[in-house]
């Protein structure tokens, strides 16, 4: 009976080298390999969505930490300057002057004005403010460089061009259609497009040749040629002196009226060029006028315009004009809000954990509570910031977009996080530890304070800075207790209105102006450089504290 | 002293009938009980693990409880310090007496109790902390050094007791767990002297060492017997000959025998005790 169970059959022998054992292997090391590629492939993807993501940050947001400026030389010797009191002087004069100075021969409200705009509107604050740090300078000639506005900042970056195209690609098309009809040639230099123009005696009269309605006709004839068209797509074709054209041949040929007769119309200045072969070009609407541009590479010829690295994205808060818009306000702002966030949740995180896993009997009530905590870390964080809107803005009255508000807000959020992490901290240190200590004759509050918890903190710790950073990065609820408020001076403290750096993000991303867009991209940089920080602090802290038993 | 030679006469009488062992008068006169364990059933939630065990330990003497895997030695040896109280569901009844008190007695602090009865463990488990605040923990919580001469003083009298000081004196600040494992159970052994009890339980304190750091561990236990009273759990029947001097054989959760080591060893009552110390049961 043993015998036969024990020695395999005949058939059943794996023969070393067989047909069938070789495939056997083959698929088995097939097998594995695949596996390997799947999670190599499956990081490679990550590492390059990644990959993607700072790139596309970075390129588009690396402008932002450099900030054009130009050379400006300003004699403080206004009258209005005084050396007891630099601030009140009258600097708007003073820096357009000064400014106005390099192109003497500009003359004419218009173009003055500007000349001005070249400059950020916001120059006279930081001479001002330059001023009044230093008083002694009042009297003398300074230096200083000066940013520029927006759209000159961008255009020196190269973010955007001087010239436009002038005709949209659908505009070409429209044109292309009467050049492929064959109704536009080239007379004495100038393009014209052969309309049929049918000379309605209710347009012109034949007694008053003078006063007819030719601009009517010649429109009505282009009209023919784009039936399915709304007018305001095709008109522009037509040159100003397009019905003059038709005038001129109706004054020669009074005979025509009543009757369809071809006529030549000249097309406007840029389907002429484009006709010639040419691309179309205009001054790119941001800018006032082709002048001021000139204006600015003139500047750029005398060498007084260059790219200091962009201290003012640190250190200023928020603005209306880009050039002058830095993170210090959100910056500080967030700080804040982290720190009543972590005042709030890491002791109130730690004592639930610590209750939880150390002292609380194991009955339906703590599963209960149990369970209620790990759904919390999944509630959606707008559901916290709707909750505190409710509860600490309109229950309670809390002050609106303080980051106090906001540590609250957060607070809920983390919470959870942190009675996790603490929990699986705790749960981590060894039982020997806590019977060691209790053979000894600790109570268990001392098995917990002296042995448990300081074993636990490094994990404790990591949990808590892995949720600040994500409470760092959160937006919904913030947006929903008001802390994307314009805002342009740093919070003073927990009560006073502020902004923090996500919403920050989310106020510039939503702005026209150009400037912001790289900013945007800036300040996702720093808040990005911020979670790297904190991360490596807490790799830091794991590695540092950790100790083996 | 007297009255209480008195009563343990007394208890005595009761309960020699009561477990049925004789004890041989004339090896015991020298030995009073330091522990009592009358009628102590032992429940982990429904599950009863320990049945009705009636055992007197002795005072500076070694007793060793022997008996194969799951027969409650190891609960037995617990339930003298009420380390099961930290255990969920657990429940002891039957009376355990320290001297003359109670130890479940619910005016008994189990904090106090585990300073007047140590314990060291299977595994070494210093705390992860230095040698010298291993050993300083306890007196600490105690309160029994208040400055820091005393607890120098109480750290190296520990450690020379445990035959320790002199491989590690030189290095007190250094973390415990970098001690060899027989160096390691040494220390647990000082920290759990230096609070002065006067019952030390030993739950398989030689299980993880190699032989050597076990002799060591075996001569240290026999020079701590002058001062101290033993309780030894093993699965070594050459361990409990060498160090004990009382044997208690438990098996399926009842004290099956106990006695002189001696006897145990050579002439046991029981079939079911013969059977173990030779090898056919455990």
């Amino acid at each position: 009976m043993s015998d036969t169970a024990i020695k395999p059959t005949q058939g059943h022998r794996i023969e070393w080298g067989s047909e069938q054992q070789l495939k056997n292997v083959k698929r088995r090391y097939a097998a594995d390999r695949r596996l390997q590629l799947f999670g190599l492939g499956a990081i490679s993807l990550a590492v390059l969505l990644l990959g993607i993501l700072v790139f596309s940050l970075v390129q588009t947001g690396y402008k932002s930490f450099v900030q054009t400026k130009v050379l400006v030389e300003i004699p403080l010797d206004h009258p209005s300057i005084k050396r007891d009191e630099p601030g009140k002087g009258s600097y708007r004069v003073i820096v357009r002057n000064a400014f106005r100075s390099n192109f003497p021969e500009v003359s004419g409200r218009r173009d003055l004005r500007n000349v001005d705009r070249i400059l950020s509107s916001q120059a006279r604050f930081i001479v001002r403010d330059y001023v009044v740090a230093n008083p002694e300078l009042v009297g003398q000639t300074i230096k200083i460089a000066l940013p520029l506005s927006d759209p000159f900042d961008q255009l020196h970056k190269k973010v955007i061009p001087s010239q436009i195209a002038a005709l949209s690609q659908r505009e070409k098309q429209l044109f292309k259609s009467l050049q492929d009809r064959n109704v536009v040639s080239i007379e004495n230099d100038v393009t014209v497009v052969q309309i049929d123009a049918f000379i309605d005696p209710e347009k012109v009269a034949a007694q008053d040749l003078d006063a007819g309605d030719y601009e009517g006709v010649v429109k009505e004839g282009l009209r023919s040629y784009f039936l399915n068209y709304q007018p305001s797509s095709y008109e522009p074709i037509l040159a100003d002196n397009a019905a003059d054209a038709v005038k001129n041949f109706v004054q020669q040929n009074p005979g025509v009226v009543g009757q369809t007769v071809q006529v030549k119309v000249p097309v406007s200045e840029h389907y002429d060029v484009l006709n010639k072969g040419s691309e179309p070009f205009v001054t790119n609407p941001r800018f006032d006028s082709a002048k001021q541009i000139e204006q600015y590479k003139a500047l750029n010829e005398k060498n007084l315009i260059s790219t200091p690295f962009n201290w003012e994205l640190f250190f200023n808060s928020d603005s209306r004009f880009p050039e002058q818009a830095g993170l210090a306000g959100a910056i500080v702002g967030s700080f804040y809000t982290l720190l009543v966030c972590f005042l709030i949740s890491f002791p109130v995180g730690i004592s639930a954990a610590v209750y939880l896993e150390e002292f609380a009997p194991k009955n339906r009530y703590t599963d209960l509570i149990e369970v209620n905590i790990n759904n919390l870390a999944a509630v959606p964080s707008v559901v916290f910031g709707l909750l505190g809107l409710a509860v600490f803005l309109g229950f309670f009255g809390m002050p609106r977009s303080a980051p106090l508000v906001g540590g609250m807000v957060l607070s809920l959020m983390t919470l959870p996080t942190i009675i996790i992490a603490t929990r699986a901290a705790l749960k981590a240190v060894p039982p020997s530890v806590r019977e060691a200590a209790l053979g000894v004759g600790a109570s268990r509050h001392q098995v917990v304070i002296h042995h448990v918890l300081p074993l636990a903190m490094p994990g404790i710790l990591t949990g808590t800075i892995i949720g600040l950073a994500q409470a760092l990065g959160e937006t919904a609820p913030l947006l929903l207790i008001g802390m994307n408020a314009f805002i342009t001076a740093a919070p003073g403290g927990i009560l006073e209105p502020a902004t923090a750096l996500p919403t920050q993000i989310f106020s510039w991303a939503d702005s026209p102006e150009r400037g912001f867009v790289s900013r945007t991209s800036a300040a996702i940089l720093v808040l990005l450089g911020f979670l790297v920080i904190m991360n490596a602090i807490a790799i830091f802290m794991r590695q540092r504290f950790e100790r083996s038993w | 002293m007297e009255p209480q030679v008195g009563m343990d006469q007394e208890i005595e009488k009761s309960t020699v009938p009561a477990t049925g062992v004789s004890e041989k008068p004339g090896e015991t006169a020298a030995l009073n009980p330091k522990m009592k364990a009358k009628k102590v059933s032992v429940y982990y939630g429904e599950k009863q693990a320990l049945f009705d065990v009636d055992l007197n330990i002795y005072e500076k003497s070694v007793t060793a409880l022997i008996g194969p895997s799951g027969c409650g030695k190891s609960t037995f040896i617990r339930a003298l310090n009420r380390m099961n109280d930290v255990i969920e569901g657990c429940r002891v009844t039957g009376k355990i007496l320290l001297d003359d008190m109670d130890v479940y007695d619910p005016k008994v602090d189990p904090v106090q109790l585990r300073a007047h009865v140590g314990m060291v463990f299977q595994k070494p488990n210093p705390f992860p902390k230095s040698i010298f605040d291993n050993i300083a923990y306890g007196p600490k919580i105690h309160g029994m050094g208040s400055n820091k001469t005393d607890l120098e003083e109480i750290v190296e009298t520990s450690l020379k007791r445990a035959g320790l000081f002199d491989e590690v004196k030189d290095r007190l600040k250094e973390p415990g767990t970098g001690l060899s494992g027989g160096q390691q159970q040494r220390l647990c052994i000082a920290r759990a002297i230096a609070v002065s009890p006067d019952v030390i339980l030993m739950d398989e304190p030689c299980s993880a060492l190699d032989p050597i750091a076990t002799a060591r561990i075996e001569e240290l236990i026999d020079e701590l017997k002058q001062n101290y009273t033993i309780v030894i759990v093993t699965h070594s029947m050459q361990q409990a000959a060498r160090v004990s001097q009382k044997t208690a054989f438990f098996h399926l959760g009842y004290l099956v025998e106990e006695g002189d080591t001696d006897m145990i060893f050579t002439s046991p009552n029981d079939e079911r005790t013969e059977s173990y110390i030779t090898g056919r049961i455990g």
